[in-house]
Parts: structure tokens; C-alpha cells; sequence
């Protein structure tokens, strides 16, 4: 890879990543991140290259990562010289030959389109690309542009700005996309602590859960004192339910790389570490080869673009454990140990890893620092609300029609998102809450549908912005049932090393566990509430001290539910196993069979064409008879 | 497993890994990587080797999730436990394949075949709910849907 010392250099670098994202001839793209592969994708762009070679056509086909437009995945964009970039969702390699025969001839056949795009921001280079020269082609007219679409016209893409754009291999796309430019500006033209000033004047909060000040926590590290500092990337994204980390990683790793280097300047450090999770193999695989390339291209390592700073990164693989993504835990597994948690009165700015100052953020906040110091904080500063800047990305997940990765300027209200965005609830359902945080968050009713999504907003209605899971629930999810879930997860991920989160959490998860299975006591609600109160306070690590608001928010808002599981001993989501009944509508039942056939237990008898039964005696309640029944003939209470 | 080859093999990954006791994790995710588990000679070894007690190298194998001490089947099986996955139901799948595979979760079928593991959250949420199997991932999965992929894997057709 060719040395790159100047401005030149990058420039050059980046006219040749203009020639590979707009090719004289067609380009076609395949979204290959893991949730696009897991989808199909791979096979669609195994077709794509046969059918290419197979009709020899000059196409050029490449990979990149997620658009977030996951509900319509396999997604495959192409590009022509002057023509709009067109998107084409849900493809199956079975459709390949008929898209190719739809390119060659210039039009629209059995394959609609999802969007087009005329042209788009470039945001880290405040510059405009377009792909549409002169007027939109005839056959093209009737499909919406991307700012257009409903899922896409409320986002503001940031921290996502190249993902689903460029192939994740190829430095030279980045920096055609004004990648290593903020860089070049941080290293030549700015000092150390005018990069801090103007992160501080961004407003930029840590996007993994906390929401602590960035630049605020760059300065303290800045003046720790120590020869030797580190910066840390933490991509241990662990809470069930967010993968917007994951998704930068797989699809733009140099953002990342690059926010890193500007980071480790402005603080001062020689040494940085990405800390991946273990269950996210492509983001390790794709940052491994962007830093080869940062490396070869003499981006990271010794002298960085001609300057004497040096500065180089590592990767860290993670072994499973949710507590690693508490940042103290973090530093002691990338120190070999067990990741357990210290008490955080001395700070990790001045006593982090191997007890050297150290600067902590997460993938998404390193990834916002390149567009920052590009476009200036006070630009970043303008964009959300006061005290929340910028924007946020949530994986919107769960009982929702678009599901996918999404990135909103904070304080949008939250029904924009679950209705606008993401187009309301499946099959007719009610809306019942959002989950946010994780596992430290909690539940914001529908009746909060005006809520803004801040940290503070969000903070204040029992929950937390966390690294930005947002699970949707209808009216057939069971919010004890979810405390519970949350509850269990925090049991078994539990470090053990202080007592109110090893043993308090435990006590909490027996009385849910009891509840759910039919066998709660009035009094066990006001005990949760007790207990919480103690583990909050108790506990060592923020992990531990917000344990509770899974319980405490499902409490605040839906007591009744917890009412109906004690007292009248009924779910009335109908989820908790030991409270609900499987029943054939016998007016319904056309006696097909199916049910009795797929029951596991065989508790389901009766003759053929007649109306079926079941045993209750002998159920185990999998509900496979109401998944295979065609006739809506059995029913959950 | 003989004990001899397994210290020769653990010695060369701790010397690729520079004797670097704070490389720990790293060390031992390559000898599962090799094994499929940790054998018990690996850790002695990795204990000897970097000059840690073995009571280290034991709390380090056993805290994290990803590691196993006993020996795992041909085919992992991991069930996603993220939220996504559970108001989808994956609960019911879990139940279903410990019925058809008999065994418990964290266990090995008697062939060696597949060992049932339940993970925390692949992030591939928009696909819920999901089934890892040796590494490939089986989207929204039914109860229905599983006999045949797991024949699929038994005969060898694994995609």
C-alpha cells in the first residue's frame, strides 16, 4: 500500500477511492454485513459473480456493510455513470438473472426498486455527491428517493455516515469519503487541546451508556500525569438486543481507527486497544484488515502523515462476558485477569489500564470524533438538543415492521421512531412499550409516546439511553416476563465479586421466577422495590446499580400485570407458561389433524374432519399446535 | 488425549503469544480454537508456562462464557438468548431442541455430535429468533423448522 505523508497523498488515495465508488460502467453492491449474510446475501453474490462471468458483462460487483434497512435484506444497490444508485431489497439469488436482464436493458421488469438516490451528503467533507446527472430516467420516475422512504427520512447519518456505502476493505473509499482528512487537520493544523476545546464544545456524550462528557473526559486524561497513556475502543457491545456497534465495526472500521488516532493525540497516548466482542467475528475480521491497511499506509504506527506523532492499535478479543463492557472490568480482561470491576473513585483517566491514564469511549463515539473535528463542534452542537447534541443510532428490534439500525437526531420523539420510522406494530397488534439500555434501562409505556430520546428524557422516565437498544413489545409480550428475563440474564452475568449484586439480584430473580409460575405472594411487589433500593446503592460497579430498573420500570408502569400474576394468578399476555391454557375452538377446528400430528407431548386427540382437543394434563405448553394451525383455531389465555 | 502432545502443542501457542502472561485470554482461545475445549494438561501447561499459578489460569477459564472445560460435540449449537430473540420466543426453541437432541442445556449428545449452548445476543436481532449452528446462523428459526436442520447437519448438508 502506498505510504500516505500529505495532503497529496490523501487526496490522490482518495481520487482513487472515487474511481472504485462510481466506476465508468455498472456497479453492483451486496450488503454483506453479518445480518445480510445470515439473510442470504452471500449466495445472491456468489449468483451475481456467475451470471456475470456467464454473460461476460464489464459489471463491476462489490461487498459493503449495512445500510440498517435490515427488514429488507438481502439489499443490493446499482450503480450507473449519471444515473440515480438503485436499491433492490429482498433478493434471492433466484432473482439475479431476471435484475441483470433489468440493468442490460434499462428498465423495470418483475424487480421494483426500493429507492433511488440522486445524490447524497458526504458529511465529513461538507460536500454533495451526485449520481444523477441531468433529469431521472423514465423508469425510475415513480420510485422514491431514499429521503423519501418513510424509514429514512427522519435519520441523520453521523456515526453511520459511510456504512452500507463503502466496502469495508477498502481504505481508499473511506478516504474518498473525507476519511483521514479530519486527521490530516488535527495532526497539522490544530494543537492538542484545541481538538479537546472543540470536542467539549460538540457536547459530545459517551454514546455506550453513560453519557459521560467526552471532551470532558479527554481533558482529565490529558492531565494525568504519566509518560505513558492508552486509549481503549470499547466494542464489547454486550447488551441483548444493540448491535449498532457491531454494525460500524463490520462496515466502517476506519471511522473508528481514525477517531481512535485523533483521540490518542489530543490525550496524549502512544497505545490503543479494541476490545471485540467474541460472537462478532466479521467486525474483527474487517478492523483487523483496516488496521494492516492504517499500518501500511503509515496512517498508524511511527510518524503519522509526516508528523512525529506515534501512536498504533491492537486488537483484543473478548471471551463472553457482559460485565467486560463496564470499563474498569474491560482494562483488568485486557490485562489477562478476570473482568471484574473496581470501584471507580480513582479514576480510569488517571489509573486504567496496567495503572497508566487511560481513555475509554465506545465504537460509536469514536466513530462521530472524524466528522467533529471536520465539520467543528458548534456544527455537532446544533444538531438534537441542548444537553443530548448530535445524533444517536438504535437498533430497532422486536415487534416492530422495519426493524433495522436507525440514527435520529437526539430528542426526536419516540413515537417517530416506532411509527414513522419503523412503521408500527406487526400483524394489527397493540403497541405496548419500548425497552431501552439494556439490561440497566427500562420500559417507557405507549403512553409516553411523546417522550424525547435524550439521555436526560429517558433518564428521568426510569430507563436510560444505554448503547442504544430499542426493543419494541405489543400487547403479547409479558412485561414480568421480561423483567424476569432481564433479572436471569444479570444473575448468570453477574462478576460475584460484591455481595448485593451476586446475591440481591439472585433474590430477585427467585420471587420473579415465583411470580411468573403462579406461585407469587401479595407483599413479593413491595419487596422487589425494597431489595432494589439496596442493590442500587450497594453496588460496586454501574452494572450492579442499575440492575434493578428492569424491575422497577415494568413496576412503575404496569403494576397491574404484576397484580394479575399474583393475585388472580393469570398472564394476561398470555407468556408465562405455568398461568396460561392452550384451547380448540371447536367451531373453528376443521380436525385437519396438523396439531395432533406436531404435538410433542401427544395431548392431542380426535377424529378426523371433527373437531380436536387437548389434554391440559399432558400440554407443555410449546405452542406448536397454534404456530401450525392454518384456521386460527386455537387460541392462548 | 496424550498428555505430551497436548503441553508440545500448548508450549508452541504460549510461545507464539510471547510468554505474555497478560496475552492469558488470547492463549486460551487458541487452545480451544485447536481443541474444541481446554484439556486440563493445556492449563497445567499454560500455568507452567507463563509462570502464573494454576488457580489464575482455572478463575480466567472458568469466568468467561466462552470457554469449556469439557469437551464440546462436532457441531456448536447456540441459541440466542438476546431480547430481540426471547419476546420472539426463542425460549421455545431452546426447549425444543434439548426434547430433540435429549440433551440439557450445556450438554453433548453420547455421539459427540452437537452440544447445546445458549448465547447472549449474536446482534443479529432483525433476524429474531436465531440458532447458530457451527457458525452459521438460522434466521427467524420455528420449533417446526428444526428437525430438518439439524438432520441437514447430522448428514452433512450444513447450509
Amino acid at each position: 500500500m502506498k505510504k500516505i505523508s500529505t495532503l497529496d497523498d490523501l487526496k490522490s488515495a482518495g481520487d482513487k477511492g472515487m474511481k472504485s465508488l462510481f466506476p465508468r460502467g455498472v456497479k453492483i453492491v451486496v450488503g454483506m454485513a453479518t445480518s445480510g449474510i445470515a439473510s442470504g446475501a452471500d449466495k445472491v453474490y456468489e449468483a451475481l459473480q456467475s451470471a456475470i462471468k456467464k454473460r461476460k458483462l464489464p459489471f463491476t460487483l462489490t461487498k459493503t456493510g449495512s445500510m440498517g434497512m435490515d427488514f429488507i435484506e438481502p439489499l443490493v444497490e446499482v450503480i450507473e455513470k449519471d444515473k440515480p444508485r438503485v436499491a433492490y431489497g429482498k433478493m434471492t439469488a433466484d432473482k439475479v438473472p431476471q435484475l441483470i436482464g433489468q440493468i442490460v436493458k434499462g428498465a423495470i421488469d418483475k424487480i421494483k426498486p426500493i429507492y433511488r438516490v440522486d445524490e447524497e451528503d458526504i458529511i465529513a467533507k461538507r460536500e454533495k455527491k451526485h449520481y444523477l446527472t441531468g433529469i431521472v430516467p423514465e423508469y425510475l420516475q415513480d420510485i422514491p428517493t431514499m429521503y423519501e422512504v418513510p424509514f429514512y427520512k427522519k435519520q441523520v447519518k453521523i456515526a453511520t455516515r459511510n456504512c452500507g456505502i463503502i466496502d469495508p476493505e477498502s481504505i481508499e473509499e473511506y478516504i474518498a469519503r473525507g476519511g483521514y482528512l479530519s486527521l490530516h487537520k488535527a495532526l497539522t493544523a490544530m494543537s492538542a487541546e484545541g481538538i479537546i476545546e472543540d470536542v467539549i464544545k460538540s457536547g459530545l456524550r459517551g454514546r455506550g451508556g453513560g453519557g459521560f462528557p467526552t471532551g470532558t473526559k479527554w481533558q482529565s486524561c490529558r492531565r494525568a500525569h504519566g509518560d505513558i497513556k492508552y486509549v481503549i475502543c470499547n466494542g464489547d457491545e454486550g447488551d441483548p438486543g444493540a448491535y449498532m456497534d457491531r454494525s460500524v465495526m463490520e462496515g466502517d472500521p476506519h471511522s473508528v481507527i481514525e477517531g481512535m488516532i485523533i483521540g490518542a493525540y489530543a490525550v496524549g497516548a502512544q497505545e490503543g486497544y479494541i476490545y471485540v466482542r467474541n460472537e462478532y467475528p466479521l467486525a474483527v475480521a474487517n478492523l483487523t484488515k483496516a488496521i494492516a491497511d492504517a499500518r501500511s499506509s503509515c496512517l498508524l504506527g511511527k510518524n503519522i502523515l509526516g508528523t512525529s506523532f506515534n501512536f498504533d492499535i491492537k486488537i483484543s478479543k473478548g471471551a463472553g462476558a457482559f460485565v467486560c463492557g463496564e470499563s474498569t472490568a474491560l482494562m483488568a480482561s485486557l490485562e489477562g485477569k478476570a473482568g471484574e470491576p473496581r470501584a471507580k473513585y480513582i479514576h480510569t483517566v488517571e489509573h486504567g489500564l496496567w495503572d497508566r491514564p487511560t481513555n475509554l469511549n465506545n465504537v460509536e463515539t469514536w466513530a462521530n470524533v472524524p466528522v467533529i473535528i471536520s465539520r467543528g463542534g458548534k456544527w455537532f452542537s446544533e444538531i438534537g438538543v441542548p444537553h443530548s447534541t448530535g445524533t444517536k443510532v438504535f437498533s430497532l428490534v422486536g415487534k416492530i415492521n422495519n426493524i433495522g439500525l436507525v440514527e435520529v437526531p437526539m430528542g426526536i420523539p419516540l413515537k417517530d421512531i416506532v411509527y414513522d420510522i419503523g412503521g408500527g406494530i406487526p400483524g394489527g397488534k397493540k403497541f405496548k412499550a419500548v425497552q431501552t439500555g439494556g439490561p440497566s434501562g427500562g420500559c417507557i409505556p405507549a403512553t409516553m409516546m411523546n417522550l424525547s430520546v435524550d439521555f436526560d428524557a429517558l433518564w428521568e422516565a426510569g430507563s436510560m439511553m444505554g448503547s442504544g437498544g430499542m426493543i419494541v413489545m405489543d400487547e403479547k409480550t409479558c412485561m414480568v416476563d421480561l423483567a424476569r428475563y432481564f433479572i436471569e440474564f444479570l444473575v448468570s452475568e453477574s462478576c460475584g465479586k460484591c455481595t448485593p449484586c451476586r446475591e440481591g439480584v439472585r433474590r430477585m430473580n427467585d420471587i420473579l421466577h415465583d411470580i411468573c409460575a403462579g406461585k407469587g405472594k401479595v407483599g413479593d411487589v413491595e419487596m422487589l422495590e425494597a431489595m432494589a433500593i439496596g442493590i442500587k446503592d450497594g453496588s460496586l460497579c454501574a452494572l450492579g446499580g442499575s440492575a434493578p430498573n428492569p424491575v422497577l420500570s415494568t413496576i412503575k408502569y404496569f403494576r397491574a400485570e404484576y397484580d394479575a400474576h399474583i393475585k388472580q394468578k393469570r398472564c394476561p399476555a398470555a407468556v408465562c407458561r405455568a398461568l396460561i391454557k392452550y384451547e380448540i375452538s371447536a367451531k373453528k377446528c376443521t380436525g385437519c389433524t396438523v396439531c395432533a400430528k406436531k404435538c410433542p407431548s401427544a395431548c392431542i386427540s380426535g377424529v378426523k374432519k371433527k373437531a380436536h382437543k387437548i389434554d391440559q394434563t399432558k400440554c407443555i405448553k410449546c405452542g406448536i399446535c397454534m404456530e401450525s394451525c392454518k384456521f386460527n383455531a386455537i387460541t392462548v389465555k | 488425549m496424550k498428555k505430551a502432545k497436548v503441553e508440545a502443542k500448548t508450549k508452541e501457542i504460549v510461545k507464539k503469544h510471547g510468554r505474555d502472561k497478560t496475552s492469558l485470554i488470547a492463549i486460551l482461545q487458541d487452545i480451544q480454537e485447536e481443541y474444541n475445549y481446554l484439556p486440563k494438561e493445556a492449563l497445567c501447561a499454560v500455568g507452567e508456562q507463563l509462570e502464573i499459578p494454576i488457580s489464575r489460569v482455572y478463575e480466567v477459564a472458568t469466568f468467561y462464557n466462552s470457554f469449556s472445560l469439557i469437551p464440546r460435540g462436532r457441531y456448536l449449537v447456540e441459541v440466542c438468548a438476546g431480547t430481540a430473540c426471547h419476546v420472539q420466543g426463542a425460549f421455545n426453541l431452546m426447549d425444543r431442541l434439548q426434547r430433540d437432541l435429549e440433551i440439557k442445556r450445556g450438554e453433548t449428545t453420547p455421539d459427540n455430535m452437537f452440544t447445546l449452548e445458549e448465547v447472549r445476543c449474536l446482534g443479529c436481532c432483525s433476524l429474531a429468533p436465531v440458532v447458530r449452528i457451527d457458525g452459521n446462523i438460522h434466521p427467524y428459526l420455528t420449533q417446526d423448522g428444526i428437525p430438518k436442520i439439524l438432520r441437514n447437519y447430522k448428514t452433512g448438508v450444513t447450509k
